[in-house]
């Protein structure tokens, strides 16, 4: 709307910075509203500690300043690199964040591969013939795993595939054991399928409905009608022209979950023991680790904003109908 | 408005899956009402009568606390369908309320209202509701956990969930009010004196009930599965009352022993799911049969 490329991103990360600063000030609050507080853990940890020893430890961490000062000089630290130190890892919060966000980004990205590789396919097939017994088929299907609870499907491949056949391990990131071939390539793999296939079947539903409903857009269009007109095969004016148009919403959609590769699947990474982002953000929530679940909840915020930014270009880039001149 | 709504069930009611959404639900809500008093109490314990297999006694077995399965079955789907039903309620209600005023009065107020809700539709859902369930209600001056009453520890659910599902439906209530404020009944309306309280409410409320019933049923699955996982992870219904999410923890702990544990508080949960979104499919499809494929 007049604006130009680059001003409109700037001003959307504007915006994010906006969001993501009010989101650091609730959560900051929130955290305070918890049960328990960090000397509270100390307490129980060491039974001599006596009332004085209390408010002196209180006063040392700063928690009888009010909430808002306190956000404030923790804001300060975070500027100048500082992100604390996690106790439940008990290491920096950074070094307890980089491993999980690797874990996470394997997991995610894997899924995400296989719900495309599958949805995609199975979408445009639905389009060709709409009401036929495919069609409905994939519609079926579609619904299913949009409406199947992650954490059930889960137990379910645990319970047949680990419990009941043993094929597969029931969770972790490798074997602990080295005489299994615990680290190696094909032990990841094989702790890797069910968390995977769990995400991946309960992504893949969205896939197939929007391919199916782009593709459909576009039949009643005039450029299909006059593709047929110039005598154009049937494969040709599928995959040279439906499909390279009906793409474009599938992909803005699909750089739209980007950013959720990095936040992770908190269910699933906790049915799977897979130590990735999600599991870390609920552990540190629940475990009172102020300095590694702020840190882990904004960076997931941050990550999902970046992600519809991603989206909005992507749509701009695709479709040069959108693009401003 | 009534004749277009009735028309909107209608049509809805001639679509099978719609109407198979219905019947499941129809089923579901019987079940939960009737079944308890057939059954055995859903929370005695019995230690001696552990994890035991289906008999006449217990239709579906027991369960790791000797509990009957089948009654703690029909007592979590009440609680979860009761919990879905009012939070797609409240979040209905918030969201009207705030598309109604954005789109009514426009300018600053329209501006700083659909910021915050693009705002909170971009935020990671799920990690935010575990902050929000773990919040101790005793430290904001609520009644605390210990000495909540069922009904209490519910509603906190039920604000919670709602505090992040109302979007879909603002955005689309603005959408509504926006395109209604400029034609002529509510014109004439305006010109007339009406307040704008009364013109929100007698004119603009009633046209916009149609997508905003559609929405709401849409919501509902996504809801049921929300408030599940916050169960299962320990921060929704807490037990010893029974919730389909919560059930699922338990049986999680089982899954090597007694694998069946697991396989119904989930098919409850998703055949629930599968219904509302069907039936909600069913509606949007009969408000808007351009959508249909």
């Amino acid at each position: 709307m007049g604006m130009s490329t680059g001003g409109r991103v700037f001003s959307r990360a504007l915006q994010s910075v906006a969001v993501l600063l009010a989101m650091s000030f609730v959560i900051y609050g929130l955290m305070g509203l918890m049960p328990g507080d960090p000397i509270d853990t100390m307490i129980s940890g060491n039974p001599h500690l006596g009332s004085t020893d209390v408010a002196r430890l209180r006063a040392l961490y700063g928690l009888d300043q009010p909430w808002a000062l306190r956000w404030l000089r923790w804001l300060a630290q975070v500027l100048q690199g500082h992100l604390g130190y996690s106790r439940l890892y008990a290491k920096p919060v950074l070094a307890a964040i980089v491993p999980a966000l690797g874990n996470t980004l394997l997991l995610m990205t894997t899924a995400l591969a296989a719900s495309l590789l599958v949805g995609v396919p199975l979408g445009i097939l639905a389009s060709l013939r709409p009401g036929s017994v495919l069609d409905r088929l994939a519609n079926l299907c579609a619904f299913v795993t949009i409406s199947v609870p992650t954490f059930w499907l889960g137990l379910m491949l645990i319970a047949f595939f680990a419990a009941r056949l043993g094929w597969l391990p029931a969770g972790g990131l490798t074997s602990m054991v080295a005489g299994e071939g615990g680290g190696g390539l094909a032990d990841r793999l094989r702790h890797l399928a069910l968390p995977a296939t769990t995400l991946a079947v309960a992504g893949l539903g969205q896939y197939v409905r929007h391919m199916r409903a782009a593709m459909i857009g576009e039949v009643r269009q005039d450029y299909i009608r006059t593709a047929w007109a110039k005598g154009c095969g049937p494969a040709r004016v599928v995959l040279a022209h439906q499909l390279r148009n009906a793409l474009i919403p599938v992909a803005t959609i699909t750089a739209l979950e980007v950013g959720g590769l990095f936040s992770g699947a908190l269910i699933t990474e906790t049915v799977f023991a897979w130590p990735g982002m999600g599991r870390l953000i609920a552990e540190s929530v629940m475990g009172n680790d102020f300095n590694l679940a702020l840190t882990g909840l904004l960076l997931a915020t941050a990550a999902t904003l970046a992600g519809s930014i991603v989206a909005d270009l992507a749509y701009l880039w695709l479709d040069p109908r959108v693009r401003p001149s | 408005m009534t004749p277009h709504r009735v028309s909107l069930f209608a049509r809805a009611g001639r679509d099978p899956a719609a109407l198979i959404g219905l019947g499941v639900l129809a089923a579901m809500a019987i079940a939960a009402t009737a079944g308890p008093a057939m059954l055995p109490e859903p929370d005695a314990i019995d230690l001696y009568a552990r994890l035991e297999p289906p008999t006449l006694g217990h239709l579906l077995g027991t369960d790791e606390l000797g509990r009957d399965v089948l009654a703690r079955l029909l007592a979590g789907g009440r609680i979860s369908l009761m919990v879905a039903g009012a939070t797609a309620l409240l979040a209905a209600t918030i969201g009207t309320a705030v598309g109604l005023t954005a789109g009514y009065f426009g300018g600053r107020a329209d501006a700083v209202l659909m910021r915050v809700t693009d705002g909170v539709m971009a935020l990671p859902l799920l990690p935010l509701l575990v902050v929000l369930a773990a919040v101790d209600p005793a430290k904001l001056g609520l009644p605390g956990d210990s000495d909540a009453s069922e009904a209490v520890a519910v509603g906190r659910i039920v604000v919670i969930i709602a505090l992040v599902g109302w979007t879909t439906v603002a955005r689309l209530v603005r959408g509504a009010t926006l395109s209604l404020r400029a034609r002529d009944h509510v014109r004439a309306a305006i010109a007339m004196g009406a307040g704008p309280w009364r013109i929100m409410v007698r004119h603009i409320l009633p046209e916009v009930a149609s997508p905003m019933v559609v929405a709401a049923t849409l919501s509902v699955g996504n809801i049921i599965l929300l408030e599940s996982a916050l169960s299962f992870l320990g921060l929704g219904v807490q037990p010893p009352l029974a919730s389909w999410g919560n059930m699922l923890t338990g049986a999680m702990d089982e899954v090597w022993t007694a694998p069946l544990l697991a396989l119904w508080p989930g098919l409850g949960i998703f055949l629930a799911v599968l219904a509302f979104n069907l039936l909600g499919e069913g509606l949007q499809t009969a408000l808007d049969p351009r959508r249909a494929g």
